[in-house]
């Protein structure tokens, strides 16, 4: 019978190599020696780098772990956010509040954090993903505006001024003051992002996100509660937001509006759609790009979103599963 | 000023900007009712339609001033042009993504937005500039109503818009095919009706209407800025779901009750100016919970 | 009590009435059958069953349960399954990836669990890739439950779409004209498959069709519909005998020859 699974043989070398590559790596042992390789080096990097570029690097990491949030709610589930900055503000204002005005030990605010996200994500979610998902980009859209509005015009969020004191961390008795210090703080964070995306990618929960995202109504047929599995990656997406936003807080020690408009949301969802939704690898490339592009080409400044608007346009229509190569429809398993 | 005073007044200026939310509401609608896609480049659509008008006037402005006269020839020519635009965004951008899944095409439609408000951003300079005109700012007074000659204009200019849109769609063949797409689009292509030009004419009547609009912000506002389809097109989609997606007539009504919300709003004490798209998008949570097919909006059943 | 019971079942789509008054039941561990000319109102019906469609009027009871104004997930949950006419699998996903959807409702690891990668989170995972697993050999292609399904052939791609809806561990499956597209051989071997999903699993089967000759040969008793009106009901050689069945069937065969 004719292998139906195998794709006939392409002449293409830079598919082959991506093709090689995933074989590669199919090989468990290659793929962990490369883990450690990668993460040995951001270990040591720090020591060979300038303050400069472990700004850069924290920054990077600061960006993965939102990303993969919004990865959730848009790679996963499908669902269009435009309005991610907002559970980022909600995160950063709440132990901006908590830190500065009631003197709350910062590791104590990122419960609150959490819960402040959860209930930010109810209050949106459950009226808008009853409905069809489309309208969940414009209700999220308007709720960024709104939330930076409302945090604008409020005394306790410190109006257009901000927030300021925001108290460090401590950490085994040690303050996390210096960027080095952030830059760990981050990579670890990153790296629990990952492998929570990853352990929830494969799992009842990410199939489910899986089957809905194919056929919503054959997903009912089989038993889902489409509505409440989209609120869930909703929920757990705006979570992590809010994580990076606490920790940014404290990072900054100072947060203003300005940081959560409707152009970091953008930026978020560029990072997300240009790696590749719903990959990991691919989110965790989007943001090295689009961190580290407007760094390398410091001329393009006030072009950098009109670019950035043409290279989305490009990839939706040439190349919507982002820049990220899928796996080849060759199954190892014959 | 008395309190009937003040009530008449906000009516006329929650009709009136209403109007405005009502006219680019249509585009919105019809677009989500063709092609299920919440167009969100439409607000900038409005933004060029103001800017398009305004580098009309200051070319003729020296020649046959920017009275009345240039102000109509400017909307007529800003209309057919940004409505070319649009249907030529929707040759590119939207054509080629109908069969893609829908979150493609909303990211798409972002990128068009993005595209559309940074190129204006960057030939403006960023600056909020002065839609000048020459039309009288005589205030007068109709009972309690306080009027500029403007503000009558205006108001009867989108009213006769909106009568205009309605005939379109209720009596022409035009009207009936696009009602007729959005009920089931591979249907029609079986029945012969030419589907992709069809939806090329919605984008171009709704980037007309939304042009038209924004021109008349512009004389209304004074100012305007390329940031300025943003908001609009947040207060459109509330008033597209308060009258019922998809409906004109919806989008219409939903336009002037948003309006007029917003006017009797800023009356509130706690609201005022500061809150008032606080509370608008308050309303869009609270039709999304309790009546999200709007009001004119009949519940659909599933097709399987 | 029968398995299911419908009664007076109504379904209106403005002036248009796709179901009229419809009542029939169902016993346990019985294979029924639903046919009639094409527009009938077949679909409707277990559209109507399995929550996809709002009833107008009427009462739909199974295991003494109204599954009225229920949602179509927790209908699956109470034990009723059905498939698709047009075959609605996951296209993008594997096989077994496909088949694993039907456990979803019988499974309950949420977020905290599977970030943890509890024990229990880890032998639920397991316990159903073995339900996908047996049922993939049960329906015989257990040897293809790592290719994507969109690759299959048609009929592999209908064997899927069982083995699926036998994951949810149903009490009444409903199939969708099982049939469509089959050839002979493939058509008797379905025969065999309903019997031993009747027979091995406690399955009670209910399925609309065209093909007179397999639901002649399948079913105990066949209930047909003409313009959303039950008119005939019994078994094989009743409902052939059965003047109205064979003018609906014959009338709208002369319509459309005219």
């Amino acid at each position: 019978m004719a292998d139906i699974n195998k794709k006939a043989k392409t002449t293409n070398p830079f598919e082959s190599i991506i093709e090689a590559l995933f074989v590669f790596f199919e090989k468990k042992i290659n793929m962990y020696a490369f883990i450690v390789l990668a993460v040995g080096f951001l270990v040591v990097f720090p020591n060979v780098s300038s303050r400069f570029t472990q700004e850069i690097m924290t920054n990077l990491f600061f960006y993965v772990v939102v990303c993969l949030g919004l990865n959730i709610i848009v790679g996963y589930a499908g669902l269009l956010h435009l309005g991610y900055a907002a559970f980022f503000a909600v995160g950063a204002y709440t132990t901006g509040i908590l830190s500065s005005r009631m003197g709350m030990d910062f590791w104590l605010t990122i419960p609150f954090s959490i819960v402040a996200a959860v209930i930010a994500g109810l209050a949106i979610g459950f009226p808008t993903l009853r409905l069809r998902g489309d309208y969940l980009a414009i209700v999220t859209l308007g709720f960024g505006e709104i939330t930076r509005l409302t945090i604008r015009n409020l005394d306790i969020t410190g109006g257009a001024i901000g927030l300021i004191g925001i108290q460090r961390p401590v950490l085994f008795g040690i303050t996390l003051n210096q960027i080095t210090h952030f830059y760990y703080m981050f990579f670890i964070l990153a790296i629990i992002a990952i492998i929570v995306s990853y352990r929830l990618e494969n799992s009842r929960m990410g199939r489910a996100w899986e089957y809905i995202r194919e056929d919503e109504d054959a997903a009912a047929a089989m038993g889902i509660n489409v509505v409440t599995t989209r609120l869930y990656a909703f929920i757990i997406g705006s979570s992590f937001g809010a994580v990076g936003g606490s920790f940014f807080a404290a990072k900054m020690t100072a947060i203003s509006p300005d940081s959560f408009m409707f152009i970091h949301s953008v930026m978020f969802l560029m990072a997300v759609v240009l790696g590749g939704m719903g990959k990991i690898p691919g989110v965790v490339l989007g943001s090295m790009l689009v961190v580290l592009i407007p760094e390398v080409a410091r001329g393009i400044g006030p072009y950098r979103l009109l670019i950035f608007g043409f290279l989305l346009l490009i990839i939706m229509l040439y190349r919507p599963q982002g820049i990220w190569p899928d796996k080849p429809a060759i199954s190892a398993k014959e | 000023m008395a309190i009937h005073e003040i009530l008449i007044q906000q009516l006329f200026n929650g009709l009136l900007i209403g109007s405005f939310y009502g006219l680019v509401a249509i585009g919105y609608s019809m677009v989500y009712g063709i092609i299920k896609l919440l167009n969100f480049a439409h607000g900038d659509i409005y933004m060029l339609g103001a800017f398009s008008g305004l580098v009309f006037l200051s070319i003729v402005a020296p020649t046959i001033g920017a009275g009345w006269g240039s102000l109509i020839l400017g909307m007529l020519i800003s209309m057919l042009l940004v409505g070319l635009v649009g249907v030529f965004i929707q040759r590119v951008a939207y054509r080629p993504m109908l069969k893609a899944p829908r979150l493609s095409i909303l990211i798409t439609a972002l990128a068009v937005s993005m595209i559309l408000y940074n190129t204006i951003m960057l030939l403006s300079s960023g600056r909020f500039l002065p839609f000048r005109t020459e039309i009288s700012t005589e205030s007068f007074f109709l009972g309690p109503l306080r009027l500029t000659e403007t503000r009558v204009v205006l108001i009867v200019a989108a009213f006769a818009l909106m009568f205009i849109m309605h005939m379109f769609i209720t009596k022409t063949m035009y009207g009936k095919a696009m009602r007729a797409i959005s009920l089931d689009r591979d249907t029609c292509q079986l029945m012969g009706i030419d589907v992709y030009k069809i939806i090329a004419l919605t984008f171009f009547v709704g980037s007309a209407l939304a042009a038209a609009a924004g021109i008349m912000a512009g004389v209304y506002y004074g100012t305007i800025h390329f940031y300025m389809g943003f908001l609009i097109g947040l207060k459109a989609f509330t008033a597209a779901v308060i009258g019922g997606i998809g409906i004109i007539p919806g989008a219409m009504l939903g336009g002037l009750l948003l309006g007029l919300l917003e006017a009797f709003g800023t009356q509130i004490p706690f609201i005022g100016t500061v809150w008032k798209d606080v509370f608008s998008f308050a309303f869009l949570i609270l039709f999304l919970i309790f009546k999200p097919n709007g009001l004119l909006g009949r519940s659909e059943s599933e097709r399987m | 009590m029968a398995l299911l019971e419908i009664k007076d079942l109504t379904l209106r789509f403005g002036g248009l009435c796709a179901v009229n008054a419809l009542s029939l039941e169902i016993e346990e561990g019985s294979i029924r059958s639903l046919i009639g000319p094409n527009g009938a109102g077949k679909t409707c019906v277990f559209n109507c069953m399995t929550g996809f469609y709002i009833p107008s009027d009427g009462e739909i009871k199974f295991q003494g349960q109204s599954l009225r104004e229920k949602k179509p997930h927790y209908i699956t949950y109470l034990g009723l399954a059905r498939t698709f006419q047009n075959l609605r699998l996951f296209k993008g996903m594997s096989v077994l990836e496909n088949v694993m959807s039907g456990m979803h409702c019988r499974s309950k690891a949420a977020f905290l669990t599977t970030v943890l990668r509890t024990k229990g989170q880890k032998a639920e995972e397991r316990h159903i890739r073995e339900v996908a697993e047996e049922c993939l050999d049960f329906v015989g292609i257990l040897d293809k439950k790592d290719f994507i399904a969109s690759n299959l052939p048609y009929g592999d791609q209908r064997k899927v779409e069982w083995a699926r809806a036998l994951a949810t561990q149903p009490k009444l499956l409903l199939l969708d004209e099982p049939a469509a597209g089959l050839n002979k051989d493939e058509k008797s071997r379905l025969i065999e498959l309903m019997h031993r999903i009747r027979d091995e699993r406690d399955i009670t089967i209910f399925l609309i069709e065209h093909d007179m000759g397999l639901v002649m040969k399948i079913s105990e008793k066949i209930f047909v519909i003409d313009y959303g009106v039950k008119i005939a009901e019994g078994n094989a050689q009743e409902v052939r005998d059965n003047p109205k069945v064979v003018e609906a069937y014959l009338g709208k065969e002369e319509e459309e020859t005219a």
